[in-house]
């Protein structure tokens, strides 16, 4: 099976926390066309990380790199969900049972159903048992 | 007026001259012909003991610098033995080596001498109890003023720092008198005890601070004095000298330089001259009786003057005004000595961070809050905040371990910290004393 094409490219961008450091990032990005799908921000204290998915993370990361930015890509993986109550319980089940760690996720409903973004601990073994459960998992293509 | 020492104290200053220039010339002719530094070091300058015929002529002997004892870590310029040695201390260096300090039991009981002459002047004697709050161990300020208490008869209380509640605690219920710590950490003791509804003047016996290893102003002491209805005697020193050793007297008007302890000169930073009396420049000072560690010309790095009208108080010996500064860019963070290099040393050996650092000093209630900004280098960017909080983390510790006093550490962006030419100036202070 070509899991490969389950496998999402998010960037990753270190900022300061500090007012602006986002307008920055979303100025940037904005000017070279580049849409973003899906982000969230971490905080910690001082400092964040901005995670997006966008439709072109190659030309992304030049560009923010260029501008100074520390970015970097992750690997995640976007899950459908039911729009609906118990829709990311099914899914957080299914990586529970599994033994798959979640270290972080974020969530937008999208037009046709809510997309969970995941970074787990074991791509692989996420991929292959959210299939079997007959979940679907979108393909980097919808993104990129 | 009370004195410990009253024949030295009161000595005739032409006297005190004389028994400098006698312990000066024994000092030199003993180093020329044991020490095998000091002996290169006057060949170098062309000075030979028999040059030294009157006490003025010290100025024809070489200086002494803070990266003498680096460059010779960590007591290859001791004058004694391991077994002569009676103690050891050790404070911060301008880079990654600390300072080494040796004593012998002779070197002990001047330092002890010195602060027993200065508690004495400021009225303090076997009816006190005197809380020692400078931290014990490495540091000398601590262990310092706990012989020279004893030595007055004063009953100590060695609380050293931290654990500001037990300390009031104590400070009731043992009738403390006196206590000696930085003057920022007796600010914070009095907001302690203000939030804790102790009132330090009605429930306390407290009477007299001894405050010092860090810079302080008259604006300060007024504070001090009024808020908590003590006075507040400024004392100086440095680890080189011995420690904290050299106090105001009742005038409060600038430290004692003990003539049989110390021989005191004010110096152009630049040129190394030596400048008039009253005119303000670097603190340089020879110690006559030292053993272990002899310091010649030591040049402190502190900017003063000297003040050689008698005192008031009736000692003879000159005095020198408040420190007024540095003529490098140390710092001084709870009392702790810093050199930005000590920093710049330290962050060069972490991989995951840039070379460019900015420190900021703030002072948040009444004590020193020291931040360093590090930039994250690229290549050790992780998605995951706990990886960069581990890097965070790593840096404070390695950060703590080197300076002896605790840092925040913000990571920044690459390129975001101010690059400088020349001199780079790295350090933002924000404190107002």
């Amino acid at each position: 099976m070509d899991r490969k094409k389950y496998v999402i490219k998010q960037i990753s961008i270190f900022s300061e926390n500090r007012p602006g450091r986002l307008a920055s990032v979303a100025h940037a990005l904005g000017e070279e066309r580049i849409n973003i799908l899906a982000f969230s921000i971490a905080e910690a204290s001082g400092f964040g990380v901005i995670r997006a998915l966008v439709d072109h993370p190659e030309k992304a990361f030049e560009k923010l790199s260029s501008l100074g930015f520390n970015v970097a890509f992750t690997e995640v993986i976007a899950v459908q969900m039911k729009d609906q109550p118990g829709g990311l319980y099914e899914i957080a089940k299914i990586l529970g049972d599994a033994g798959i760690n979640i270290e972080y996720s974020y969530a937008y409903s999208g037009k046709k159903a809510a997309v969970l973004i995941l970074r787990v601990d074991q791509v692989e073994e996420a991929i292959d048992k959210v299939l079997a459960s007959g979940a679907t998992l979108l393909e980097y293509s919808v993104f990129h | 007026m009370q004195y410990w020492d009253p024949r030295i104290e009161e000595m005739p200053v032409e006297d005190l001259r004389k028994t400098q220039y006698k312990l000066l010339k024994s000092l030199v002719c003993r180093l020329y012909s044991f020490s095998s530094f000091y002996h290169d070091r006057m060949k170098e300058q062309k000075v030979h003991p028999d040059d030294i015929k009157k006490l003025s002529d010290i100025r024809k002997l070489p200086f002494m610098f803070k990266r003498d004892l680096r460059d010779n870590y960590p007591n290859r310029i001791f004058t004694a033995s391991q077994e002569e040695l009676v103690r050891y201390h050790v404070s911060s260096g301008t880079t990654g080596k600390p300072t080494v300090v040796g004593y012998t039991q002779r070197d002990l009981d001047l330092w002890t001498t010195s602060l027993a002459r200065g508690l004495t002047s400021f009225g303090l004697g076997r009816g006190d109890v005197i809380q020692v709050s400078y931290g014990y161990g490495l540091f000398t300020g601590g262990l310092g003023m706990h012989y020279g208490a004893e030595r007055i008869g004063a009953t100590v209380l060695p609380t050293s720092v931290g654990n500001t509640e037990r300390q009031l605690e104590l400070m009731q219920d043992l009738d403390v008198t006196a206590i000696a710590c930085t003057p920022s950490y007796l600010l914070h003791i009095g907001e302690v005890a203000e939030k804790m509804g102790i009132d330090i003047k009605k429930d306390t016996r407290l009477r007299t601070g001894i405050l010092g290893a860090e810079p302080w102003t008259e604006n300060m002491r007024a504070r001090i004095e009024n808020w908590l209805g003590i006075k507040a005697y400024d004392i100086y020193g440095t680890s080189e000298l011995s420690g904290p050793m050299f106090t105001e007297c009742s005038e409060q008007n600038g430290f004692h330089i003990w003539s049989d302890i110390a021989y005191v000169e004010i110096v152009d930073p630049k040129t190394g001259e030596p400048l008039d009396t009253g005119e303000k420049g670097e603190l340089t000072i020879t110690m006559l009786q030292k053993e272990a560690l002899p310091m010649i010309r030591y040049r402190i790095g502190d900017v003063s003057s000297i003040e050689d009208e008698v005192c008031p108080c009736g000692r003879t010996s000159p005095r020198i005004k408040r420190i007024q500064g540095r003529v490098d860019d140390m710092l001084i963070i709870r009392g702790i000595n810093v050199f930005p290099s000590q920093v710049e040393y330290t962050l060069m050996s972490i991989p995951e961070i840039g070379e460019h650092f900015q420190i900021v000093v703030e002072r948040s209630g009444a004590l020193d809050d020291m931040l360093v900004r590090v930039e994250l280098t690229k290549e050790s960017f992780s998605d995951k905040i706990n990886d960069l909080m581990r890097i965070r983390q790593n840096v404070e510790h390695r950060l703590r371990n080197t300076l002896n006093v605790a840092v925040d550490v913000e990571l920044v962006e690459p390129g975001s910290l101010p690059r400088f030419e020349g001199k780079s100036k790295k350090v933002i202070d924000k404190r107002v004393l």
